[in-house]
């Protein structure tokens, strides 16, 4: 059983904080093709389109008849055949966290892979323990085998190498930006029901009430701090206060109106959307990457993850809501961008893809539509698996669904 | 008809002469190039010969990067008909020794350069792993970064289980080693090793321990292979190939490594050279990791691997024992130069059977088994190759 | 002919400067992103706040020289209101910023003091009779003059009760259609100049008709100036006002910096 984390002492101040490393990051192409599905919750491997051979490591063709290689979800369970307890290494990241425990796993699936191994499986499990594989990210986005025991056991989420291949809320301070709307108080809410030691609510104006407010104020754990992400300065305020102490930064900032591009959209509504999400992405960006970036790898607290909330129409377009959609798809690009930067430092960058929110910007729209509790439940679920793409919705999923099969097609079908 | 029951020609008209060590260091702050012209230079020393009388060369160094033999034959002058580089490590050694002997047999060479080098800058290991393979890349090293320790600590771990060996068996192995490196006066481990040690030795990925593990190190092996005739207008002593095998990615469904690719043409290699284990003088194994050794004295038909735990025990592997092992050191003693670590086994079987040893002799000996085993491209070692060498004539 | 110097008015008023007999007041707000903006229902479009991006600052993007890029909406901060920023005044000559005339950036105020009642009542509403009674007590509003309407608003600057946005709206004083009629055809002002966020009430939207302040004062081509600070500096006549809006082609109004100018015992 994972001895339970224990709530983090506050930082000695004379300490120097711990540098972060990330895990050896070079992959192929194949790697990052798993790595993209594994950032997804799914668990993949390759099977050759001719001969069905499911094979590992990533290759880019089948070594039984040379056919081409499809990715296809696969069941999880297998046995571990050999274990050890690695002691040394030269690498940064792991000597910073050994002994790290490995295993030689024969997959259900057929194929034979080294992976990660949970401290709650047996020892000496080798040679026959069962075990389910997870996919993990790790620190740096890459796929990662991590061999779970079979079935749950008391605070296996605090296993201390299976933390760092999440982002898992308990004991981590967040700054969810947008208090003001139901979305940012529903994922505050989350996030304290999921163990945060603490959510920072930004509210862009803090002179003028809003829906809300009584509950969010009386909350526990809740603390609303000034935030405009449409300000420059005050998100650099707020960074320059909160900078060392947010482990995990949720923007569910977003500007959404309706209109057309030739026809019925307003250039001042894309302004402001633009400004919004795209620019005030980068300003969170710059303001809060650094000091992250500082502390990957700085303890139970240490700084974690940058959530994005933004619409799944940002892939595609949307008829009716088209600047909304430019903005989205603006967002999601820049995220890229960060999420690529962020890598580096061991940071993970996470995006949650949402449909239509059910609030009062989407009034015509047809259900289904998105309750902001479902997002809240995204970004945690996001964080305490360390996934790094989640729909949330059946409008979400359906449109990434569509999207990942045939983008033009979707594209078109979105935007008429 | 089956192919692989085809018999194979022999070696005749070609000898393997003239085995020459450069002196290995722990760090060295030459290049590749330094290390490699260093083995040439002994090689001309010990043979008499310049840069226009090597035809052919083979060559293999990890640390050469950007070259490989092309940069090396401009780089240090040699004009060569005949080429080839065998990046394949611990396998590297006998694989050079079929090739050259075959162009040599051929006529495409006369006079083969065999040739390996590598340099151990600080963090030369280090950047060798993260650039090693791409399967290690992409799905080996992420786990831990234990390097070769944490894969083979994995196969160590099954291979004790599934076959009844225990650390005690390694022990014997690792302590005879050192026994044999005492006299070799390049070796890298100048101190006795005791079991005591051994066993008390701090864990590096359990079960393999610091005492299982090489000493990465720089330095140089090299040999001729050329013709009978040339050997002996050259007036050096030579070898002859009694047998060679190869055999790389075999029996690639075991879920983990508990044979080497020997298993497939273990009864090539006897029925070819015409003797069996029991007329070995010497073994010179790879031994990167005594569960190697071990499964290469069962893969080659010293003993059954059910029976490994027991010949281990009774048998003496020091150069004066019944089975000499190892007979320098091996690189668990002498140290792994790179991928000159997969060509001490020839060199030091040569000097063995061409009576020029570094340190004791073997008494009498005139046939040595050589084992190579290379390059753990993923979670298994991928080359494999022996061969049984045997004196033709001392000079 | 030209008068002798020293004689002249233009010379008299610089002496008065220089000798400090006449001195400024600065009736302005700092820009800042703090700074409340009129708050409508949200499917209108929004009065942007103001916003400034830092370009250089003696760094890489410019190594000796510091400045910003800034925005916001003709109607953010202390600001002018031309006649075309209401529909009413849509259709009249020189009715944007750039064809102001700019005789009328320079015009004397009457400061109408309804301090007491606004702070009795947030939705105090001036009307023809209250500025009547206030003409029996302090004089007739001359005409060709700002209204400047103090009500020390502008302490509020900072906190909520400054916009005063409760559920059914904002709560601030302004005039009614009777008191603008008033003021517009029988005073002739130049225009109305308060410290709230709007020339008209918070309510206004209520009155009938609606927003009397920006429709009458437009539609006769009149100015509005809004958010201004240290009306309580000046004295109830005798203060000129200095309002020159930035010359935007076509714009409905301007930030601006006012100024006043009064005799020193003045207030």
């Amino acid at each position: 059983m994972t001895e339970p984390l224990d709530k983090p002492k506050r930082k000695d101040p004379l300490k120097r904080s711990h540098v972060g490393h990330v895990p050896p990051a070079p992959r192929s192409r194949a790697a990052k093709a798993m790595a993209v599905r594994a950032g997804q919750g799914r668990f993949v491997l390759q099977v050759c389109k001719d001969c069905a051979e499911t094979t590992y490591p990533p290759r880019d063709r089948c070594p039984k008849c040379w056919g081409e290689l499809v990715w296809r979800d696969q069941p999880d369970g297998a046995t571990l055949v050999a274990e050890t307890t690695v002691r040394t290494s030269m690498d940064l990241f792991f000597r910073d966290h050994l002994p790290w425990r490995i295993g030689t796993a024969k997959l259900d699936a057929g194929p034979v892979a080294i992976v990660h191994v949970h401290g709650d499986v047996a020892d000496g499990a080798a040679g026959g323990a069962r075990v389910r594989l997870k996919l993990c990210l790790d620190r740096g986005g890459n796929p990662a085998l991590f061999a779970l025991p079979e079935t749950e056991t008391p605070n296996m989420q605090d296993d201390p190498q299976l933390r760092t291949f999440t982002a898992n809320p308990k004991h981590r301070r967040v700054l969810v930006t947008d208090g003001r709307g139901p979305v940012g108080q529903a994922v505050a809410e989350g996030l304290i029901e999921a163990g945060a030691a603490t959510v920072f609510l930004g509210n862009a104006d803090p002179l003028m009430r809003y829906p809300g407010q009584a509950s969010i104020e009386a909350c526990e754990g809740i603390e609303t701090v000034p935030l405009d992400i449409g300000d420059t300065r005050s998100v650099a305020e707020l960074a320059g206060q909160l900078g060392g102490r947010v482990d995990i930064l949720v923007n569910t900032a977003g500007f959404t109106r309706e209109g057309g591009v030739g026809f019925g959209g307003k250039i001042t509504d894309l302004q402001a959307g633009l400004d919004i999400d795209v620019t005030g992405l980068m300003r969170l960006a710059q303001a809060f990457a650094p000091a992250m970036s500082g502390r990957s790898d700085d303890g139970v607290n240490a700084a974690a993850a940058f959530v994005d909330v933004a619409s799944v129409y940002g892939l595609t377009g949307r008829s009716g809501f088209a600047g909304m959609a430019a903005s989205a798809a603006a967002r999601l690009t820049l995220l890229a961008g960060l999420k690529s930067e962020m890598r580096q430092t061991g940071i993970r960058v996470m995006s949650v893809l949402t449909g239509p929110v059910d609030d009062e910007w989407h009034q015509s729209v047809l259900p289904p539509k998105v309750a902001p509790r479902q997002v809240a439940r995204a970004v945690v679920d996001t964080l305490a698996n360390g996934h790094d793409l989640t729909p949330v919705g059946d409008i979400a999923k359906d449109v990434l669904a569509r999207w990942q099969a045939d983008p033009l097609l979707t594209i078109r079908e979105e935007t008429e | 008809m089956d192919p692989s029951s085809r018999r194979r020609a022999s070696y005749d008209g070609a000898v393997v002469c003239a085995p020459v060590t450069v002196p290995y260091v722990r760090f060295s702050p030459q290049t590749a190039h330094w290390w490699t012209g260093a083995a040439l230079s002994a090689l001309g020393r010990a043979a008499g010969i310049g840069p226009n009388d090597i035809d052919g060369i083979c060559y293999s160094s990890f640390s050469a990067h950007p070259d490989t033999v092309v940069g090396m034959v401009q780089h240090l002058g040699l004009s060569p008909r005949w080429m080839d580089h065998i990046p394949t490590g611990g396998a590297s050694g006998v694989m050079a020794l079929r090739r050259a002997a075959r162009a040599v047999q051929a006529g495409d060479a006369d006079l083969v350069a065999c040739v390996a080098a590598d340099t151990n800058h600080i963090d030369s290991f280090r950047q060798t792993l993260t650039q090693f393979s791409r399967f290690s890349q992409d799905a080996t090293y992420p786990y831990g970064f234990g390097g070769p320790n944490a894969t083979f600590a994995l196969i160590t771990d099954n291979f004790m289980r599934e076959y009844g060996v225990g650390r005690e068996s390694f022990a014997k192995l690792c302590v005879a080693q050192r026994d044999n490196a005492l006299s070799n006066p390049h070796a890298l481990m100048k101190k006795p090793l005791s079991v005591e040690q051994y066993m008390a030795a701090r864990p590096i990925s359990d079960p393999v321990h610091l005492f299982d593990c090489v000493m990465p190190c720089a330095g140089a092996e090299a040999f001729l292979v050329t013709t009978p005739e040339r050997a002996e207008a050259l007036g050096l002593s030579a070898a002859r190939i009694a047998a060679t095998i190869e055999r790389h990615n075999a029996f690639p469904d075991d879920s983990v490594q508990t044979r080497g690719g020997w298993e497939c043409d273990i009864d090539a290699l006897w029925s070819d050279a015409g003797c069996c284990p029991a007329d070995m003088d010497m073994v010179e194994a790879y031994d990167d990791y005594p569960v190697i050794v071990a499964m290469q004295l069962a893969d080659l038909g010293f003993c059954a691997k059910a029976d490994l735990a027991g010949f281990i025990a009774r048998t003496d592997f020091t150069v004066a024992g019944d089975l000499p092992l190892n007979t320098n050191g091996g690189q668990l003693s002498a140290g792994q130069a790179g991928a000159a670590g997969g060509y001490q086994n020839v060199t030091e079987a040569l000097r063995q059977i061409l009576h020029c040893p570094l340190g004791r002799q073997v008494p009498d000996a005139r046939r040595a088994l050589v084992s190579g085993f290379g390059m753990v491209n993923y979670d298994r070692g991928v080359c494999t190759g022996a061969a049984v060498l045997e004196q033709e004539v001392v000079r | 002919m030209s008068q002798p110097a020293g004689r002249s008015v233009l010379a008299d008023f610089a002496a008065a400067l220089a000798g400090g007999s006449l001195k400024c007041v600065d009736l302005t707000n700092t820009l800042s992103p703090d700074f409340p903006v009129i708050v409508l229902p949200p499917e209108f479009g929004a009065c942007a706040p103001f916003r400034m991006e830092e370009v250089s600052r003696y760094d890489a993007n410019g190594p000796a020289w510091y400045w910003n890029a800034i925005s916001m909406n003709e109607h953010t901060g202390t600001h002018f209101d031309a006649p075309a920023h209401w529909v009413t005044g849509r259709d009249l000559p020189s009715n944007t910023v750039d064809a102001v005339p700019p005789a009328d950036f320079l015009a004397p105020a009457v400061v109408i003091n309804i301090t007491r009642e606004a702070a009795a009542d947030a939705d105090f509403v001036l009307t023809r009779d209250f500025l009547e009674g206030w003409e029996q007590a302090n004089g007739l509003i001359p005409p060709r003059h700002w209204i400047a309407l103090r009500t020390d608003w502008y302490k509020k600057v900072g906190t909520p009760d400054y916009l005063n946005m409760q559920e059914d709206g904002a709560h601030s004083p302004g005039p009614d259609a009777g008191a603008m009629d008033f003021l517009v055809h029988e005073r002739d002002c130049v225009g109305l100049a308060v410290e709230t966020v709007g020339t008209d009430a918070g309510q206004a939207s209520h009155f009938n008709p609606p927003f009397p302040a920006h429709s009458i004062l437009h539609g006769n081509g009149r100015y509005g100036l809004q958010c201004l600070r240290n009306l309580d500096q000046l004295p109830t006549f005798g203060a000129i006002i200095v309002a020159c809006p930035l010359k935007i082609e076509g714009g409905s109004g301007s930030p601006l910096r006012v100024i006043a100018i009064i005799e020193e015992d003045a207030a």
